[in-house]
């Protein structure tokens, strides 16, 4: 287990929480400190409660824990939302002159250090910095070199010019100074740092970042948490490339232009969140009826209908494998990290061209919005391969016509895959349709042509089976009794309940599966295992069941759905209580 | 392969299932003439169609097409105009798939303002689905659905056009082959979002809206004594308003218009792009240090 820092900052929505939270965390990751962040927003009571968490380690950190070592507390309610997590070494950093903190008593053997956040920082040039200010007084509690946050107040307040980044500079020293020379505090915290240079960096983001690389050049999309981000990434970046995004009026047209554009030959992306992705599902069984080349992303949140929207939840499986009327094929790809967002958004892109149906790219909101550090080549630009599938152009057109010349767009061929013929290409004008069409793309209602089209698009899938790699990726003992199997941000969790779970005696085979349609088969895995637990979050068991129905057997679920992820060491007992009382032979050998 | 290219190289080897008489057929006749006319080719052409009747010319003409789903063609025809600004993008369908289910897109293609061409096939009437009224119905026309006339208001969709910024209106009559070639051929040369409600009688379920009706009611804005000036704004929106006459011609334009593709900054189709990720790929990660 890492030896880790839990910080956070908490107060009300519009504090500058989450700029504070992340500036922090930059310069963490300039320290050459891994950071996994996380954002609070409770639901419990009513109002503005928001917090940014950020936890640190030396060691590559991959989940959140129930533990906060220094909190940064803009308002009394972000101590009573924290208590669960503070602990006797706790440090609270607060400021007693604001009225709602003036009798403010940090409990049991917690330190509270009452530093005038307000007055310092009007000293330093404004109110507004208050929270660099306690940025500051945290450097100091911990031993953490302010130098490094100089660099993330000029990243982040580089474009408003000198004055304001020198002035925020000037409020992180009065913080750190004032508990240096009026506190008389000493604290077990020492933040060490090394040589590494990191990137810190969220899902949504590396999403955007992979669909750069892999040439997406035209992406529509209407605004919904929390798939937003993609869209903001790729504005102002994509042009650079020739590229352009739309925001289109709502989800039906996004997805319309999505289309449009993939069939004029682009690489073509829409993102949205779950009641984005109802509103596509007509247009869906366009794409892939017309075998069109496309990627949707559906970053999840909790529903159903609006749900909760800044809230975790993995609940929109079903509706991704079987939403919409007929039958269709479709791939479902769920990358299950940060790093893996940017990977598997390259190659839901080659998979979309290479088998022309739609591909959805689902994350998860709490991969989504968690920032987390990664070296630099982890996002390895030289591996990435662009495959644009059986593209014909004036001179292959030939083999792809009739005996009268016309382009066969739906040629029925033995791997299900037909050519694909790019507005502009001569001799290849073609039609396309929602309608059942025969090779030419044009409507019929022959029975035949019917049973074969059918066949053929779903033949796609048996070959992208075939030659695909569809495969997991393993953590713990692969001869272990227990196997925790999970899909999406719960790898993270897992990886690190695996440690506690040791702790315990307990061990693990685990497998994190980041392919839903076609995924990998787990019967063998299964069937080797005494105790086979499938662990996500919705209320149902969504991909416990595909994986009973693979297998032909029941397993084990933990489900949690209360919109919150999960934490590593609440996991850990969660797979304990699952396994049951340890066996008390067992236990008798063990001693 | 322009100079040599005829309107007939436009037409599909399909016949069309239109009842005879249908006011689909000119209305077509006179798209694929625009079409050649304006220098296109079969292969430069991409015709996004709606669904209905009137959708069913994506299947009768020859081009690059797709046949979508009801009411999102324009959404449709915004991408591939954009994502390769070479082809020549023509959208078409009902008045039903247009202003009903398709309304909101309607009117954001509108202020959009890409650089294609709308063609609307208005009957006033739902024909695909035999006969219920549209948005366009007048207002006590009996349809199965409206047993005792609609009680709506129809819409006024030149109104809604220019209410959202149109920059290019227009009206024409399906049996009036050369002023409705000539009217689309201006669309299609307008630089931005060229559209044009076409009246287009269906023979089998509208009774009111007839051929007898708009050869007695039309009046061409294009005629010299009408004197008609298209860049007048208020003139326009008189015309528009003005319900009691049926209006052919181009009602308005702003010549100043650029197409939202232009305005964007996109200049070549999107469909070269590198067997591997842009050679200044790592700065997309170095920005995140
Ligand atoms: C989502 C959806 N709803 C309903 C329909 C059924 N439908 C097909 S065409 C049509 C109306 C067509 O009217 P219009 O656009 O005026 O075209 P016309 O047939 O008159 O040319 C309807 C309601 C459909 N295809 N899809
Ligand atoms: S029903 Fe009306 S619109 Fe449809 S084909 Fe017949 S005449 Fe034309």
């Amino acid at each position: 287990m890492p030896e880790d820092l839990n910080w956070a900052i908490g107060g009300e929505a519009g504090d500058g929480i989450n700029s504070t939270g992340k500036i922090f965390a930059q310069a963490l990751s300039r320290a050459g400190r891994h950071v996994f962040t996380s954002k609070d927003f409770a639901s419990r009571i009513r109002g503005g409660y928001t917090a940014y968490k950020v936890r640190s380690s030396v060691d590559r950190v991959e989940s959140v824990v129930d533990r906060l070592d220094i909190l940064i507390a803009l308002t009394q309610r972000t101590v009573d939302e924290n208590m669960d997590e503070l602990h006797d070494g706790s440090v609270i950093i607060y400021d007693g002159e604001r009225t709602m903190m003036e009798d403010f008593e940090a409990p049991g053997e917690m330190t509270g250090l009452d530093v005038p956040l307000k007055r310092l920082a009007e000293d330093a040039g404004g109110a507004i910095m208050r929270n660099i200010v306690a940025l500051g007084a945290a450097c100091e509690v911990t031993g953490f070199d302010i130098e490094y946050l100089d660099e993330s107040l000029e990243k982040r307040f580089g474009n408003k010019g000198q004055a304001i980044v020198d002035n925020n500079r000037e409020a992180a020293r009065l913080g750190a100074e004032y508990v240096r020379e009026e506190i008389d505090t000493t604290t077990d915290y020492d933040i060490d740092t090394t040589d590494n240079d990191y990137v810190l960096l969220n899902g949504d983001e590396a999403i955007g970042m992979g669909a750069l690389a892999a040439g997406c050049r035209f992406y529509a999309g209407y605004p919904i948490t929390p798939a937003t981000d993609v869209m903001e990434y790729l504005k102002g970046r994509i042009e650079n490339y020739g590229g352009i995004v739309v925001q289109a009026e709502d989800e039906l047209s996004a997805i319309n232009m999505a289309l449009g554009a993939a069939r004029a030959g682009a690489r073509s992306m829409t993102a949205t969140s779950g009641p984005g992705i109802d509103l596509m599902t007509e247009t869906f069984g366009l794409v892939a009826t017309s075998e069109t080349p496309l990627v949707i992303c559906n970053v999840m949140r909790s529903g159903p209908s609006t749900g909760m929207p800044t809230k975790q939840e993995q609940g929109d499986l079903n509706a991704m494998l079987y939403g919409g009327h007929g039958e269709v094929p479709r791939f479902v790809v769920a990358p299950t990290t940060v790093a893996e967002c940017f990977h598997k958004t390259v190659e839901a892109f080659n998979l979309a061209e290479k088998y022309q149906l739609p591909v959805y790219l689902t994350a998860d909101l709490a991969l989504a919005v968690t920032e987390q550090t990664f070296e630099p080549e982890e996002f390895d630009m030289e591996a990435v391969e662009v495959d644009r599938g059986k593209v014909v152009d004036e001179d292959s057109v030939e083999e792809w016509t009739n005996d009268q010349g016309q382009f066969k767009p739906h040629a029925v061929t033995d791997d299900g895959v037909s050519p694909r013929a790019f507005p502009g290409t001569t001799d290849g004008a073609h039609m396309s349709t929602g309608l059942e069409h025969d090779e030419l793309g044009r409507r019929t209602e022959d029975t035949d042509m019917r049973v074969q089209q059918v066949d053929k698009r779903d033949r796609k899938v048996e070959t992208a089976i075939e030659r695909e790699d569809w495969s997991y990726r393993e953590f713990g003992d692969p001869d272990a009794d227990t196997l925790v199997v999970s899909w999406g941000s719960n790898e993270g969790a897992m990886q690190e309940a695996m440690d506690f779970l040791d702790e315990d005696g307990i061990d693990v085979r685990f497998i994190s599966v980041p392919y839903i349609f076609p995924r990998p088969d787990l019967t063998e895995e299964i069937e080797a295992a005494d105790d086979v637990i499938v662990v996500e979050c919705n209320a149902t068991g969504q991909f416990a069941d595909l994986i009973e129905h693979d297998a032909l057997t029941r397993v084990e679920r933990i489900n949690k759905y209360d919109g919150v992820r999960f934490k590593a060491d609440e996991l850990a007992e969660e797979v304990e209580a699952a396994l049951g009382e340890p066996d008390e032979a067992d236990a008798e050998v063990e001693a | 392969m322009s100079s040599e290219i005829r309107f007939t190289d436009f037409k599909s080897d399909k016949q069309p299932t239109w009842c005879p008489g249908c006011g689909d057929f000119g209305t077509m006749n006179g798209m694929m003439k625009a079409l050649a006319n304006t220098g296109n080719d079969p292969d430069n052409t991409f015709v996004v169609a709606g669904i209905g009747c009137s959708g069913k010319i994506g299947t009768y003409m020859h081009s690059y097409a797709l046949h979508g789903v009801h009411g999102r063609a324009l959404p449709v025809g915004t991408g591939v105009k954009i994502a390769n600004p070479e082809l020549e993008v023509m959208v078409a369908g009902g008045d039903g798939d247009g202003y009903s289910i398709g309304a909101g897109h309607f009117v954001h293609a509108v202020r959009r303002n890409v650089d294609m061409t709308y063609v609307v096939m208005d009957n006033r009437i739902y024909g695909l689905t035999k006969g219920q009224f549209s948005p366009t119905s007048r207002e006590d026309f009996e349809t199965s659905t409206s047993p005792d006339g609609t009680n709506q208001q129809p819409v006024n969709p030149l109104a809604l056009a220019l209410a959202a910024g149109g920059t290019f209106i227009a009206q024409s009559f399906s049996s009036d082959s050369q002023r409705h070639t000539e009217i689309v051929q201006e669309a299609i040369e307008h630089d931005g979002f060229g559209f044009v409600n076409v009246y287009s009688p269906c023979v089998t379920f509208n009774d009111v809206d007839t051929y007898d009706y708009f050869r007695d009611a039309i009046v061409d804005v294009g005629d010299e004594e009408f004197d008609h000036d298209r860049g007048d704004y208020d003139a326009a929106k008189d015309l528009i308003m003005d319900r009691d006459k049926e209006y052919q011609g181009v009602i308005y334009q702003d010549e100043s218009s650029v197409g939202y593709e232009k305005r964007e900054g996109v200049e070549a189709p999107m469909t070269d792009i590198p067997d591997g990720a842009p050679e200044d790929a790592m700065d997309l990660v170095r920005e995140f240090y």
